[in-house]
């Protein structure tokens, strides 16, 4: 017996990569198209859909898919506005998964009202690693920074801020009262992904969130991106 | 952090190795990738292989963009710092490599054992 190394040039095909193509044909089907929205925990997600979609934002029809750890404290508080929100828990006992993967995605689509919707914002888990290497069948990222992070955030995360089209930059009502250097920030931003779209809001006064609504809308008016 | 989940997509790659036993698997796997290579060696020992992990150099560099200075065409290593900028010019860099993540080799056991 010998052993023969092989060149043997291969890309393996992850489940992840495989279930978020099946996830995204399903959409497509039902002409839906799908925002990942991630954070920091903390940062405003939920805070930010509700101000958004509490505006007024019937024209698209946008429903939200839930990810966290356990319980239903946000969706609770998007289903006051009469949206329709369906739950994920990553959490089957005490403590669970700090992402949503295409997987668990794939187990509430049959839950999600993809007929009565024309977008759908899938708010995951609070995460600024993980998140950020799981498609889960999304048409476009985005990601919600507050003030209170810092400004190094992008230095230290760099993949979660390259892989997102879109960073909010939430609770600008904060910084007449933070040391937080806005300036840095964007240097920051810039650095680790040059020409990103960005957008300042306060989620609590309702400061910029227009500008968060018209890009959801254009999201929503998009041809399907490649899976 | 998804470590498991390249090692079980490396794992049903070589289901279509030809049947032979793999002794060796080598891997490129991209800097830009988060994976951490002993948690992915860690979980290919559970596989029962013997694997060596290598970690692509990342080139992220090449001068491309929006206001490149004529004639810069160089590529540099991503160093510890997440530098997505041209250096001389200040435009954004085009991302050579980095995102790889592939087997450029298996070693396979031929003969009688």
């Amino acid at each position: 017996m010998h052993r023969t190394t092989v060149r043997w040039r291969r890309t393996p095909s992850t489940p992840n990569t495989t279930i978020a193509r099946a996830n995204r044909a399903d959409f497509d089907r039902e002409s839906v198209r799908v925002v990942n929205l991630m954070s920091a925990p903390g940062a405003g997600k939920t805070a930010l859909l509700e101000r958004a979609l509490a505006d007024g934002l019937r024209d698209p029809r946008v429903g939200v898919l839930e990810g966290d750890v356990r319980g239903s404290l946000d969706a609770d508080r998007l289903s006051a506005l009469h949206v329709p929100v369906t739950q994920i828990n990553t959490d089957p006992g005490f403590g669970g998964e700090c992402h949503l993967d295409a997987n668990m995605v794939r187990s509430a689509i049959p839950e999600l009202p993809l007929a009565d919707v024309d977008l759908i914002v899938i708010e995951n888990v609070g995460n600024l690693l993980c998140p950020a290497e799981f498609r889960v069948g999304e048409d476009a990222r985005a990601m919600v920074c507050s003030l209170t992070e810092g400004a190094d955030k992008p230095l230290k995360y760099p993949l979660m801020f390259r892989t997102c089209e879109l960073v909010v930059i939430n609770k600008i009502d904060l910084l007449p009262h933070l040391d937080f250097k806005l300036e840095r920030f964007v240097e920051n931003l810039e650095t680790v992904h040059p020409g990103v779209e960005r957008l300042l809001v306060s989620a609590r006064t309702g400061e910029g969130v227009d500008g968060f609504r018209d890009w959801l809308v254009q999201v929503a008016a998009r041809a399907p991106a490649p899976a | 952090m998804h470590e498991r989940s390249l090692s079980q997509a490396v794992d049903t790659a070589l289901r279509h190795s030809g049947g032979r036993r793999v002794s060796r698997v080598d891997l490129k796997v991209g800097a830009l990738r988060q994976v951490v290579p002993t948690s992915l060696e860690f979980y290919f020992e559970i596989a029962a292989r013997q694997t060596q992990c290598e970690r692509g150099a990342p080139r992220p560099g090449t001068c491309a963009g929006a206001r490149p200075l004529p004639g810069v065409r160089t590529e540099r290593e991503l160093g510890a710092a997440p530098v997505f900028l041209c250096e001389r010019c200040g435009a954004a860099c085009d991302v050579v490599a980095g995102d790889e993540l592939t087997v450029e080799s298996i070693e396979v056991e031929e003969g009688a054992a």
